[in-house]
């Protein structure tokens, strides 16, 4: 840090053409980045790249001999499997039902926090909970809720006394969903908090002197003024949804229908140690993210603030 | 807006966001008071209060073991990963240089990257490296994985900070160093502590790493050892030392966000969204 300090330049100073001053400025912003840099090329770059070379490789752990390059036939097996697509479809499911109420339950939050007339503080807090616990307790919390052998649902009013939602398929489904919303709303809350800030209150005033009910000012302003901030959240909770790993594996192990990709990899690497398939899923996994990742940028046009090149 | 029917409104709105909160924590801290015989009975709250599944995870290393290794693990790969991280976010926030969007858009692209596209490969590569089942066998991954967090929160916290003053304080007469630790440092430190709260968070919850580098309490992290305490405890009732565990691991973390909510809320929302 202090080798750093002494060759910054003051703030402000931009440098004019290549200087002895920017050039140290340079070396020094290279130096300080190298590290970080380093550090995920070799720990995300290499592995991929590993998987990819495995991918084509027939590598069962439990014949070592047998091992030998087999070319694509490991992602044939996978894409003419009528597993991997079901386990694409259910992922799918998850995601897009649980993004999809995030993102409405998330606006309501945003919406009631930023009208706040009092109490802001408290509901701040509240959201806030679920964000400090650890994905596999609320995955056990949910499960004990619903589980007949400990939970309380069945006690509740309105409820069957011999509800079982965890032992069928779209009760699984249920269950999962409301853990993961439970536990990623208050994320998606807060970065629609940050954009609702950036709507000029000005507008709205304007709009209601036109004569704007609230609903058209909702759609018509809020709306479209917080797209950028909508599709930021939308991209990074879409991604995240789609790895869904932890709540599955405790709340239902991939049992019902309800396994994910995720769920699908792990079992074939590490419990069938069968490491060319698996990493064929794994490869295939991180195609899909990177299709979601470019179908969020260059068709929706989401731009995060980095991106956006902001110095 | 603030007529008696809206203030009932918000009152209402308030109740349901806590109750959405905290019913999941209060129905994990109740199982964990229940005594054996209660924990089957459909109640939400405990009929009497005992201890003992309290004194059943604190008896035998099942439980204390994982527990140091995630304080362990979780504390190293946070140290490492913030000093990296401000290294790399000085430089994003204060110098100019080629390659700085480059930088960012990896940054981006780790954050948004798989894990389960990784375990596979670093299941073989750790194997034969000596790294499967030990610290730094996940002090790697979650110091890498938390890089771009620790990133984008140092940078959009060094970039408020008003470096002027270390000029003027020079100015004054103090040497480079003493400018730097008595008026740059204290105006980093929240904005490092803040990042360091989101990483260590983010290491502490990961289960897809620590499920898949571990088989043994060697480095095996809480929450791996949550999904496999069943098999390891047959003779007790797991519902009741899950839920204490969960317990002791949750409440800790949750009374932190708590005190640090304003900070850990500016800390999330930085470099995501920016007007």
């Amino acid at each position: 840090m202090e080798a750093a300090r002494i060759g910054a330049p003051p703030a402000g100073a931009r440098p004019a053409g290549l200087t002895e001053r920017s050039r140290g400025e340079r070396r020094l912003a290279w130096a300080l980045c190298a590290p970080a840099v380093i550090t995920m090329v070799l720990v995300t770059g290499y592995p991929i790249g590993y998987a990819l070379y495995l991918s084509l490789q027939r590598l069962d752990l439990r014949f070592p001999t047998e091992r030998r390059f087999v070319g694509l036939s490991n992602y044939l097996d996978v894409l003419t499997s009528s597993t991997w697509w079901e386990d694409v479809w259910n992922t799918t499911v998850i995601t897009v039902l649980s993004v999809g109420l995030e993102l409405v339950l998330g606006m309501a939050i945003a919406l009631v926090m930023h009208r706040a007339i009092f109490g802001r503080g408290p509901v701040r807090a509240a959201i806030l909970i679920p964000y400090g616990v650890v994905t596999v307790v609320a995955a056990f919390a949910w499960r004990y809720a619903f589980d007949p052998a400990s939970g309380f649902v069945q006690g509740l009013p309105f409820v069957s006394d011999t509800a079982a939602p965890l032992t069928e398929r779209w009760g699984s489904f249920a269950v999962i969903i409301l853990t993961e919303v439970w536990k990623t709303t208050p994320f998606m809350a807060l970065l629609l908090l940050a954009g609702l800030a950036l709507v000029p209150d000005e507008l709205h005033e304007a709009a209601k002197v036109d004569g704007a009910n609230a609903f058209q000012r909702f759609f018509r302003i809020t709306l479209p003024l917080m797209r950028p901030a909508i599709l930021v959240a939308l991209l990074f909770r879409t991604l995240d949804a789609f790895r869904v790993f932890d709540t599955v594996f405790i709340q239902t192990q991939g049992a019902n229908g309800t396994e994910t990709v995720s769920i699908l990899g792990y079992n074939v690497l590490i419990n069938r140690v069968n490491l060319g398939l698996g990493s064929a899923v794994s490869v295939l996994i991180f195609i899909f993210v990177l299709l979601i990742a470019f179908f969020f940028v260059r068709v929706l046009g989401t731009s995060t603030a980095q991106q956006r090149g902001e110095a | 807006m603030s007529s008696p029917r809206a203030r009932l409104l918000w009152l209402i709105g308030i109740a349901l966001v806590l109750l959405y909160a905290l019913v999941p924590v209060v129905w994990m801290i109740s199982l964990s008071l229940k005594p054996g015989d209660q924990l089957s009975d459909g109640n939400f709250l405990p009929q009497s209060v005992s201890l003992e599944n309290y004194e059943s995870i604190f008896s035998t290393t099942a439980f204390i073991k994982p527990l140091i290794n995630s304080l362990g693990i979780a504390g190293i790969a946070t140290a490492v990963a913030i000093g990296l991280a401000s290294m790399a976010a000085y430089a994003l926030s204060r110098l100019e240089f080629p390659g700085k969007t480059l930088i960012l858009s990896g940054a981006l692209a780790v954050a948004m990257f798989p894990p389960i596209s990784i375990v596979g490969s670093l299941f073989d590569i750790w194997r034969a490296a000596h790294l499967y089942d030990t610290w730094p066998g996940l002090i790697i991954p979650y110091m890498t994985f938390t890089l771009p967090l620790a990133i984008y929160t140092l940078s959009a916290f060094f970039r408020e900070i008003p470096w002027e003053l270390e000029q003027a304080a020079q100015v004054d007469g103090a040497t480079p160093f003493q400018a730097f630790r008595k008026v740059i440092v204290p105006l980093a430190a929240p904005g490092v502590f803040t990042a360091a709260i989101l990483v260590f968070i983010f290491a502490w919850n990961d289960f897809i790493f620590a499920n898949t580098l571990t088989s043994t309490d060697n480095a095996r992290t809480v929450p791996a050892a949550l999904a496999f305490f069943t098999g390891e405890s047959q003779f007790e009732q797991p519902i009741g030392a899950i839920s204490a565990a969960a317990v002791v691991v949750t409440v800790p973390i949750i009374v932190m966000v708590l005190i640090f909510q304003r900070r850990i809320v500016a800390g999330l929302t930085a470099g995501a969204v920016k007007g």
